[in-house]
């Protein structure tokens, strides 16, 4: 299904596809699309919305099984306590990207904001998965409590990735293609190599990132990454005083 | 080293009486009370959550305050001193649990309410009906209707209401916080007595699913359990921005009581630290908590009201008008004396205002700016009593919230131990042995009982004060007045000096 | 002096001919002095419909002056906010009983064109009654109608009628109010009926949800500066009726609304309008004992509370409709009615003038 968005309201958008969604349409391509906030928020169905245009805010919010496909950039809160599902963008997203997010993947080809990833988190066999071509700003998976994050900084652009890199993380993964320098990192995070394991398993998903934007695979591998993990699972637990 | 901290009490045993039976040292479960050959206990960890004395067959034991007195001062309090010596020795931040114990001015015991005499009648609300009924919802500024004469329609559509049958809503504490048992005991009288529980910000338990009708369930900044099944299976969504216990202030259930079924339904792995940030990051500023109201109401596809939960402080009336403006279909404002499992105590008692205060300027402030009708307000934070209720729909609450009342009914003892995870009652702990003391039927009929008291009682004054319907109480302070109040406080609350006629 | 609202007692009484007959003041006078043992000779009053029809497109103030300075304000203050086509005292004459009235002064008033451009003419006249009542001291607006006028007094109603020589008016509506106030405030402007443009309302009882109806009227722009009761239903009957458009027997779902014993049993669409109703205007349902009667230029509605602690007959007589807190109070001016009933609690006695009565 086609649907021209220009000068529509969000309400009005969202409610179309949700109707149409309900009699049974897999395929959307919505055209024109400019700043409509919440698309694909809430959907429990795996539909296909490709968006020609920039999307609004909350992209993909509470989202539970949709692809999305973002023919421009994006701008702030995009999965923003996603369950399930794919958005990828080509092109750079704005701030607060993926918070809360419990699963599905956030692929993005350029650059990310600030804030990315806070509070992450995985159960079971939900495991969240964000990967940015660029780079990142400031705050860069804070209180991540689970998932994996990547960034490649294709663009070579500096620095790779703002400050308080991981503060308060306590659990879940980061790895960034390059060295970070200690300077960025938040209180509690380490730094690792990269063991076999770890090169397998984004490997697997760097190859779908690779294909979604025509990148390089072995292009992206040829640097090492810095692996991130967190020191403790209970940051705070010596804080307090009964 | 040892602690140089003197025991808060005393365990008298009377050993004349005692018969051994053992039953105190199974019910401690702060390892309170040994047994060498007899009772034996150990005061330096007694919480005077009275599980001993309570069980005990013969009244063998008695509970005081330690009477070790310090020298005189009224400056340096003895609690002042402890505190001192507690983080002298352990360099950490005070934490403790339920609200504000500071004798802070109580501003609901210096209101009275009116009654009728002889110019208008009292109401007999034994034999006559005393409606009591409320929803909770945006409303719009009038109705429209189509049609005329006899054939008429009405237009309007209004924004969607949830049906409470006593103005008395159990507040908001996460499974994590307290126990499955206290859940399911709060979601079975929620449905009896036709009112709400509220989930708190850990999840919903599977075992509810059969409630959810009577849920609010919340989206707080650690978005835990947060889905869209869970949004849609609600009577409707509440944003938490803050406890009035610890405005400001995140959350952190400690990872040891991440067991297994919590971690399920918070979603979650198994023994890691369950946080929540201080603020949403994804909210900033005013525009964004609109834009995640939207998104919720998106989510929901404009079926279930969105709440915003703020803690009572300075600027609250201004901060309540933007909510309202942002969307928010209902506001709850939690006053500085509510109650939570553990903050930092330096924060629950000293940061926010009185919810009496807070209630009333929120109250004003939205009728100023026209926009009253545009959300309900709930209130919370130590509504102890149902002539708190009274007071406070007066002063232009559509319902109030109870936590610690509604504990208390369930055995809480208030002994503030919540975040230690060894409530001795089963009610704010994950320990299986502890969890199994509450009996959630038994629990929910005592909730029952308690809301059908006050809702008895609210009914008494609504007839004194010649009304049968409590929307005519709501709002309607010229129905109090102030005793020991000065002229500002009075302003504040908008109520005249006992003594003052019409 | 403006003085506190008192509870008060009382009774009330109405006469309307759906024919737009003109019927002179000796009638309602005699009705109402047959209850004169439920007045305490501390208030009584009138309100008369289609009185003016010389001028009736203009809005007949009746005011109240505590003395010739508040007078001189008020009429500098009209000179602001109208054109003033004519004034003149309100005649009255001594005796009865009646001691220390007010100056009492009618003004016939249109409200010039340029002043109309962000307001409606009537929200206009609203405003500037609010604020002669508020600002200007010892001035009062008794009435503010168009065609119509309240002549109310500290004194027995029958004294208060002979007073102001109701019997050389005509009129096609009229009620009437005594007063039993529980204490003594010898304030003019207190007596019955309340008005506001052409709404009027005498009213036995007291209304217990005053407190929250007066705050809901102000979050409107209502100014309520008697502190009665009465006043609120005036206000309010303004609000739903002539500014949130309702239909009348709707409003009265919203100032007596049934009980939800009583909705929940409803068919779909009433209860669906009838639980709307209530979840809007919850602040404006008039709790308490009451028994009322609203005047307005097109008819008149009589209404008790929703479990009719106040009393109310009503009857009709070819095209006579009447309404009195006691049916002796009908009789005394009627004979050989059509019909007599006591209206069931919460339920409206809805009487209106034919369309082309003017």
């Amino acid at each position: 299904m086609k649907i021209d968005a220009k000068g529509m309201h969000y309400r009005q958008l969202n409610k179309m596809i949700r109707d149409a969604v309900a009699s049974g349409e897999k395929e959307f391509e919505l055209d024109n699309v400019g700043g409509q906030r919440y698309i694909g928020a809430g959907m429990n169905e795996n539909v296909k919305i490709t968006i020609n245009g920039t999307p609004g805010n909350d992209l993909g919010a509470f989202m539970n099984g949709p692809r999305v496909i973002v023919n421009a950039n994006a701008q702030d809160g995009i999965a923003n306590t996603m369950n399930a599902g794919e958005i990828i963008v080509h092109g750079n997203v704005g701030d607060i990207i993926g918070y809360g997010m419990r699963g599905g993947k956030l692929y993005i080809k350029g650059d990310a904001g600030y804030r990315v990833g806070i509070h992450m988190k995985e159960y079971k066999k939900q495991i969240p998965v964000i990967i940015a071509g660029g780079t990142a700003g400031d705050f860069f998976g804070e209180y991540m409590a689970g998932g994996i994050m990547i960034l490649l900084g294709m663009n070579g652009k500096s620095p790779l990735v703002g400050d308080y890199v991981g503060t308060g993380m306590h659990g879940g993964v980061m790895y960034i293609r390059g060295k970070v320098d200690p300077y960025h990192l938040g209180k509690e995070v380490c730094c690792l190599e990269l063991s076999e394991e770890d090169t397998k398993l984004i490997s697997g998903y760097l190859k779908e990132f690779c294909d979604c934007f025509n990148f390089e695979f072995n292009e992206i591998m040829k640097e090492k990454f810095t692996k991130l993990v967190p020191l403790s699972l209970r940051p705070y637990g010596n804080l307090y005083v009964y | 080293m040892a602690s140089q901290l003197p025991a808060e009490f005393n365990v008298d045993v009377d050993h004349e009486k005692c018969r051994k039976c053992k039953r105190c040292v199974m019910n401690c479960s702060f390892s309170a009370i040994e047994f060498k050959d007899k009772v034996i206990p150990n005061n330096r960890l007694c919480v005077a959550c009275h599980r001993c004395a309570t069980f005990c067959p013969e009244n063998a034991i008695t509970i005081r305050e330690n009477p070790l007195d310090y020298k005189d001062g009224y400056n340096w309090s003895p609690e002042i001193r402890k505190n001192i010596l507690k983080q002298a020795e352990s360099g950490g931040i005070i934490l403790i649990g339920m609200g504000n114990p500071k004798p802070y001015p109580i501003y609901w015991d210096h209101m009275l309410i009116d009654a009728c005499q002889v110019t208008n009648p009292s109401i007999d609300p034994l034999r006559e009906p005393m409606e009591l009924r409320t929803y909770l919802g945006a409303k719009p500024e009038s109705l429209w209707f189509d049609g005329e004469n006899g054939n008429i329609s009405l237009r309007t559509e209004l924004a969607p209401q949830v049906k409470l049958d006593i103005p008395i809503v159990f507040a908001a504490m996460s499974y994590g916080a307290i126990s499955l048992n206290a859940h399911k005991a709060l979601a079975m009288a929620a449905r009896r007595m036709g009112t709400l529980m509220n989930t708190g910000e850990g999840g919903l338990h599977e075992d509810l699913a059969g409630y959810t009708d009577r849920i609010i369930v919340q989206v707080a900044s650690g978005r835990f359990g947060v889905t869209s099944k869970y949004l849609n299976n609600s009577a409707l969504v509440e944003i938490k921005i803050g406890q009035g216990a610890k405005p400001g202030i995140g959350g952190h259930l400690p990872g040891e009581k991440v067991g297994e079924d919590i971690s399920k339904t918070r979603m979650i792995p198994v023994g890691t630290d369950a946080l929540s940030p201080a603020p949403h990051h994804d909210i900033y500023s005013i525009e964004d908590l609109s834009q995640l109201i939207y998104a919720i109401k998106e989510t929901t596809d404009y079926k279930k009201p969105v709440s915003v939960k703020i803690a009572a402080v300075h600027n609250v009336a201004a901060i309540a008008s933007g909510i309202v403006r942002a969307g928010a279909d209902i506001v709850m404002i939690d006053g500085f004396r509510g109650g939570t499992g553990a903050a930092p105590m330096i924060i629950r008692d000293h940061v926010g205002i009185p919810i009496e205060l807070a209630l009333a300027a929120v109250d004003d402030r939205l009728r100023q700016e026209g926009i009253r009708n545009r959300a309900s307000i709930l209130v919370g934070g130590s509504i102890r009593q149902s002539a708190d209720v009274v007071k406070a729909i007066a002063l232009g609450a559509d319902a109030c919230v109870i936590g610690t009342a509604s504990l208390i009914a369930m055995g809480c003892r208030v002994c503030q131990k919540c975040y230690t995870g060894n409530c001795a009652w089963g009610i704010a702990t994950q320990k299986p042995e502890l969890v199994r003391r509450l009996n959630p039927e038994i629990g929910a009929d005592r909730l029952c009982n308690l809301l059908s008291a006050w809702g008895h009682e609210i009914q008494e004054v609504l007839g004194s004060l010649g009304i049968n319907a409590i929307e005519s109480l709501r709002g309607s302070r010229e129905r109090l007045r102030g005793v020991g109040l000065n002229q500002e406080t009075l302003d504040i609350l908008g109520i005249k000096h006992a003594g003052i006629g019409q | 002096m403006k003085c506190d609202g008192i509870p008060s007692g009382c009774a009330i009484s109405g006469m309307m001919s759906e024919n737009g007959r003109r019927i002179d003041g000796t009638e309602i006078i005699r009705s109402i002095a047959c209850m004169h043992d439920r007045s305490n000779g501390l208030g009584g009053g009138f309100a008369a419909y289609g009185i003016y029809p010389k001028r009736k497109d203009m809005y007949a103030f009746h005011m109240m002056f505590d003395n010739a300075g508040a007078k001189e304000a008020t009429e500098e203050f009209f000179k602001d906010y109208f054109n003033v086509d004519k004034d003149e005292v309100i005649p009255t004459q001594k005796g009865y009983g009646i001691s220390n009235p007010p100056i009492l002064w009618r003004y016939f008033l249109e409200v010039p064109e340029n002043k109309l451009e962000f307001l409606s003419e009537r929200d206009y006249v609203t405003k500037t009654v609010m604020k002669i009542n508020s600002e200007i001291e010892g001035s009062f607006v008794a009435s503010s109608g168009k065609n119509m006028g309240a002549f109310k007094g500290v004194g027995y109603p029958e004294d208060i009628g002979r007073f102001y020589k109701l019997e050389e008016y005509s009129a096609y509506i009229w009620t009437a109010h005594g007063r039993f106030p529980t204490n003594t405030p010898g304030w003019w402007g207190g007596a019955h009926p309340f008005t506001l443009l052409d709404w009027s309302v005498v009213h036995n009882g007291e209304i217990s949800s005053y407190g929250i109806n007066k705050r809901y009227l102000e979050m409107f722009g209502y100014k309520l500066e008697l502190r009665t009761d009465t006043e609120v239903i005036a206000y309010l009957f303004d609000l739903l009726v002539r500014r949130h458009k309702l239909p009348v027997d709707k409003a009265i779902l919203a100032l007596a609304s049934p009980f939800w014993k009583d909705i929940d049993r409803m068919e779909p669409e009433q209860q669906k309008i009838a639980t709307a109703i209530r979840q809007v205007y919850g602040s404006s349902l008039l709790n308490g004992p009451f028994s009322v009667i609203i005047g307005h230029s097109r008819g008149m509605i009589g209404l008790n509370d929703r479990i009719k602690l106040r009393p109310m007959t009503a009857a009709r007589k070819d095209d006579m409709l009447y309404m009195a807190s006691e049916e002796s109070a009908i009789r005394e001016i009627a004979q050989d009615l059509d019909s007599v009933w006591s209206p069931r609690a919460g339920t409206a006695v809805i009487g209106m003038v034919r369309a082309e009565v003017e």
